[in-house]
């Protein structure tokens, strides 16, 4: 893949970029097509692209190219992108700290650390999985045990297999897609086991990576204990009762050498934790604004590092939010602030902006807590005054939900805080 | 080969006994069962050293607790591992425990501990204002502190082999006797000899003594388990906070480690054998149940990681460290609780007896006591880190983004005798942070499959059948009996 790797890193820029995965460079492409001339975008890996490259699969792209891609055809147009624009990408490299004058300390491998002035920042630092501590299943520690990301990686990117029969713990994306990803090159799938009653990951991966290749989709499940002293001998998984405790009178062994683990992504926070910015603990990232701005000035977040997207083409809109404004920051043409604070009200986990404008259009992501079938998003005032609806068939917390708020609908509106709710149809009263 | 002390045992006992050897102009070897030394119960150790109060005066513990204890200054300076005295407290909940608070001030008295003081809770919740308000008073002791104890480990091994230790790790000892006044010790793959042997075997000691027909003491794993949490928590407490220890155990612990993540621990029950490293649902709510009473602000929510360790416990519950009915044939087994602290001290008596019982020693004028210190890139001012970056270009990719660990940090770790994934683990934190490796773990492979030549099928995650990968075309699965000269390794033995 070609990078637009700088000969010589300018001591300035306008706006540098940590993460270059499709948030970062949507947003550099925007930010530069926004008023920054000089645009730096730093990846830590080998090249440019993001976790992308890792997912060889298709399913990338429908709304962003109105097309169906691979993670890396997806990944290469967004890099194009950023080459006919001018960008300076740097790979191999990592943002140690950035302090509060916006001062970067940069590691690269051509010039060591160095400290580079940034006008703007936007942290695109994405996402990583939690570990088999998070939910601390007993047992030993033998090797064997992989997120599946990782054992992603080593199957697409290095051609290293990391077994011979496997079980998946959680039915998150990425666990289903390596589900289809293992069965493909030999590794017999025992089962994947999820904890709550429904899956985790969208319809359609359930659809075509599982249904498809007669993997088994135990919900209700969990893994209760991993066994063998060197590798992976086993799991005993066991079935959950109402209050999520393991019924362990059911539970049952099953012989791998192998566990992956798929229980979700945590945005990867590092470097925003040391910067001080405010956190939304439902979501674990940053607080933003409609312009994606963070809680301090001229930083700005978007994609996975906010809040976990289930597409990647839902990260290319937000990060060009992020980017624009980033650019407009540095041009001084950034639009007044916003007046409303959205909250998240019944079967709401979360709303990202936090903050939006009555004076312009948004798209707002939320996810709902628990599944509903035929429901009604509601914007109220916090006492409860109706203040828009909208009918949705249903809602899954695998998958976000959309919402697109034009300044019409808030036309009657004139608080400051809006209730984000999502009811069933029929205790709506109609 | 015939050596003048063969140490069998490469955990920390074992390791401080070998470099206390190589003071002396003696050839030494020792052997350990494992791929790295440190990879048994001292890598699980929660990593305290000991005040100095706490094991009673009259036993061997008691002695060698406090001996050792003075030891850790000057070891940490030389061998370059983070050591520091941060204190503790052990707390009283009830008047009923006030004895017990007693009882550790006559400790402190009668062994001469300075600084040893009772608090009241008014001062104890000026110090340490996230302890349960249920706190009624304290012993605060200065001289606990805090090291990794692999960290330890390490060093204590790497300054022998400088000093011409004979390393021999991943070289379990099978068996051994006597034959004409020497110790013929049997390994899969080699033979040695030696005059003396140190039963250093931790918890094989009673079948290495027995092997020795020199048993007279049984080992019962006594299992505990530790929980490390996420460095949010990072200065909930300063000092190492201790319940009022019971007859079997010090009690669950709140430890801020040398790294300042706290971890808490330890559980104390018998294992039930002694592979038993597993964690278990009721050991975990033994640990937060006990620990939200002393510390309320701590929960289950905040763990990064869990781990079992298992404590040699011999017959008697004291240390064993002597000359056996087998001449030659002297045991330190039987090291549990406080053998960390007490590891310096218990290898200068080993020494002693190895004199007594009739090993020549003459020291050499030409030991080596330091150790080059190991870069700790995060550690470093930025000044520091843009000089070192512009000199050195390994210091130019981070390896591990939680722990900011640098690529020559991992490579010096291997070029120091790291050997596995948990190797560079324990030496650089690589992968010892909140996503537990779910980034640097290829790295890692990748960088000790290059350093040492191997292909990333053969990198493990501790030696002896963990193996990792394997090869998408062609490639064999490894298992624990083969590829042996992965599993292998003979450092040393120049000096």
């Amino acid at each position: 893949m070609i990078t637009a790797a700088p000969r010589h890193l300018r001591a300035s820029y306008d706006v540098v970029i940590v993460g270059g995965g499709p948030a970062g460079l949507e947003a550099a492409v925007a930010a530069r097509d926004n008023g920054a001339a000089h645009v730096l975008v730093v990846d830590r890996d080998q090249e440019a692209g993001g976790i992308l490259l890792q997912c060889i699969h298709s399913g990338f792209g429908l709304h962003r190219f109105g097309e169906e891609l691979t993670g890396p055809e997806y990944a290469q147009r967004v890099v194009a992108s950023t080459l006919e624009h001018d960008i300076d990408v740097i790979a191999d490299a990592y943002v140690l700290d950035i302090d509060e004058r916006r001062r970067v300390k940069l590691m690269t491998t051509q010039a060591g650390v160095s400290l580079v002035e940034a006008r703007a920042v936007v942290l695109a630092m994405g996402a990583r999985e939690r570990t088999r501590a998070a939910i601390r299943i007993p047992g030993t520690r033998p090797a064997g045990i992989f997120t599946a990301g990782l054992a992603q990686r080593l199957v697409n990117l290095y051609g290293l297999l990391p077994g011979r029969r496997a079980v998946i713990l959680g039915s998150g994306d990425i666990g289903l897609i390596m589900a289809r990803r293992l069965t493909l090159e030999g590794i017999e799938v025992a089962g994947v086991f999820e904890i709550m009653p429904y899956a985790n990951g969208l319809n359609r991966n359930i659809v075509q990576c599982l249904h498809d290749f007669d993997i088994p989709l135990h919900l209700s499940t969990t893994v209760v204990e991993i066994r063998g002293q060197n590798r992976v001998e086993g799991v005993t998984v066991a079935p959950l009762d109402e209050t999520l405790q393991p019924r362990l009178d059911r539970a049952w062994d099953i012989p791998c050498d192998t566990l992956l683990v798929s229980i979700g992504l945590i945005p990867e926070n590092e470097l925003s934790q040391q910067m001080r910015l405010r956190f939304d603990s439902a979501t674990r990232g940053p607080v933003v604004s409609s312009a994606m701005e963070c809680s301090r000035d001229g930083i700005f977040a978007c994609g996975n590092v906010v809040h976990i997207h289930d597409l990647v083409d839902f990260v290319s809109a937000e990060a060009m939010v992020a980017g624009r404004s980033a650019g407009q920051y540095v041009a001084g043409t950034l639009p007044r602030p916003d007046n409303v604070q959205l909250q998240p009200g019944a079967n709401v986990a979360y709303c990202v902006p936090h903050t939006i404008s009555t004076e312009r259009e948004h798209t707002v992501y939320l996810r709902a807590r628990k599944p509903l079938d035929a429901c009604t998003l509601q914007l109220t005032e916090p006492d409860g005054t109706p203040v828009y609806a909208r009918k949705l068939r249903y809602v899954f917390p695998a998958e976000m939900v959309n919402l697109k708020l034009r300044p019409a609908i808030l036309q009657n509106f004139h608080g400051s805080i809006l209730r984000v709710n999502i009811v069933e149809r029929a205790t709506e009263g109609e | 080969m015939l050596y003048d002390v063969l140490i069998i045992g490469g955990g920390i006992v074992g390791c401080a006994i070998a470099r206390e050897l190589t003071r002396y102009r003696l050839r030494v070897a020792l052997c350990e069962k494992e791929r790295e030394v440190g990879f048994g119960t001292t890598k699980a150790n929660s990593g305290i050293i000991h005040g100095g109060h706490h094991a009673a005066p009259g036993t061997l513990k008691g002695r060698l607790e406090w001996a050792g204890n003075q030891r850790w200054d000057r070891l940490a300076a030389e061998l370059g591992f983070g050591f520091r005295r941060v204190g503790e407290l052990t707390v009283a909940r009830a008047e009923a425990e006030f004895p017990t608070l007693d009882k550790l001030l006559h400790h402190a008295t009668v062994k001469r501990i300075p600084g040893v003081e009772r608090w009241e809770a008014e001062r104890i919740r000026r110090e340490e204002p996230a302890l349960s308000p249920t706190v009624l008073a304290a012993v605060y002791a200065p001289t606990t502190g805090v090291v990794n104890p692999y960290e330890a480990c390490y060093g204590l091994a790497e300054s022998a082999v400088r000093n011409g230790l004979d390393l021999l790790t991943g070289f379990p000892v099978e068996r051994l006797h006597q034959e004409d006044g020497l110790w013929v010790v049997l390994t899969p793959t080699v033979v040695l000899q030696a005059r003396f042997v140190i039963n250093a075997a931790g918890l094989d000691a009673d079948r290495v003594a027995a092997s020795a027909l020199a048993g007279n003491f049984d080992i019962r794993p006594r299992k505990g388990e530790e929980y490390l949490l996420d460095k949010r928590l990072q200065g909930l407490v300063k000092r190492v906070i201790f319940p009022c220890p019971t007859a079997v155990s010090k009690g669950i612990l709140v430890i801020p480690t040398f790294d300042g993540t706290i971890m808490v621990g330890p559980t104390a029950e018998e294992a039930g054998d002694r592979t038993d490293l597993t964690t278990s649902t009721p050991g975990a709510r033994a640990v937060f149940d006990a620990v939200r009473d002393l510390v309320p602000g701590i929960s289950e929510k905040d763990v990064i990681a869990q781990f079992a360790g298992l404590r040699a416990v011999a017959t008697g519950e004291d240390f064993i460290i002597g000359p056996t009915s087998r001449r030659g044939f002297i045991n330190a087994a039987g090291i549990q609780s406080p053998g960390l602290t007490a590891a310096p001290a218990i290898a200068e008596l080993v020494v002693d007896v190895l004199r007594d019982e009739g090993l020549t020693l003459v020291e050499r004028d030409d030991f080596m006591p330091a150790l080059p210190r190991p870069v700790h890139f995060a550690a470093l001012s930025t000044m520091e880190q843009i000089a070192l970056s512009l000199r050195d270009p390994r210091y130019r990719r981070i390896v591990c983004r939680c722990e900011y660990v640098t690529e020559g940090e991992v490579l010096d770790a291997i070029a120091r005798g790291a050997a596995t994934l948990d190797g560079i683990k324990f030496r650089t934190r690589a992968g010892m942070g909140r996503c537990q490796g779910g980034f640097c773990t290829v790295r890692c492979m990748e960088l000790l499959a290059r350093s040492r030549g191997m292909d990333m099928a053969s990198v493990t995650k501790r030696g002896r059948g963990s193996w990792l990968v394997y090869e998408r075309n062609g490639g064999t699965l490894r298992s624990s009996d083969s590829a042996p000269e992965d599993e292998q390794e003979r450092m040393g033995g120049e000096a």
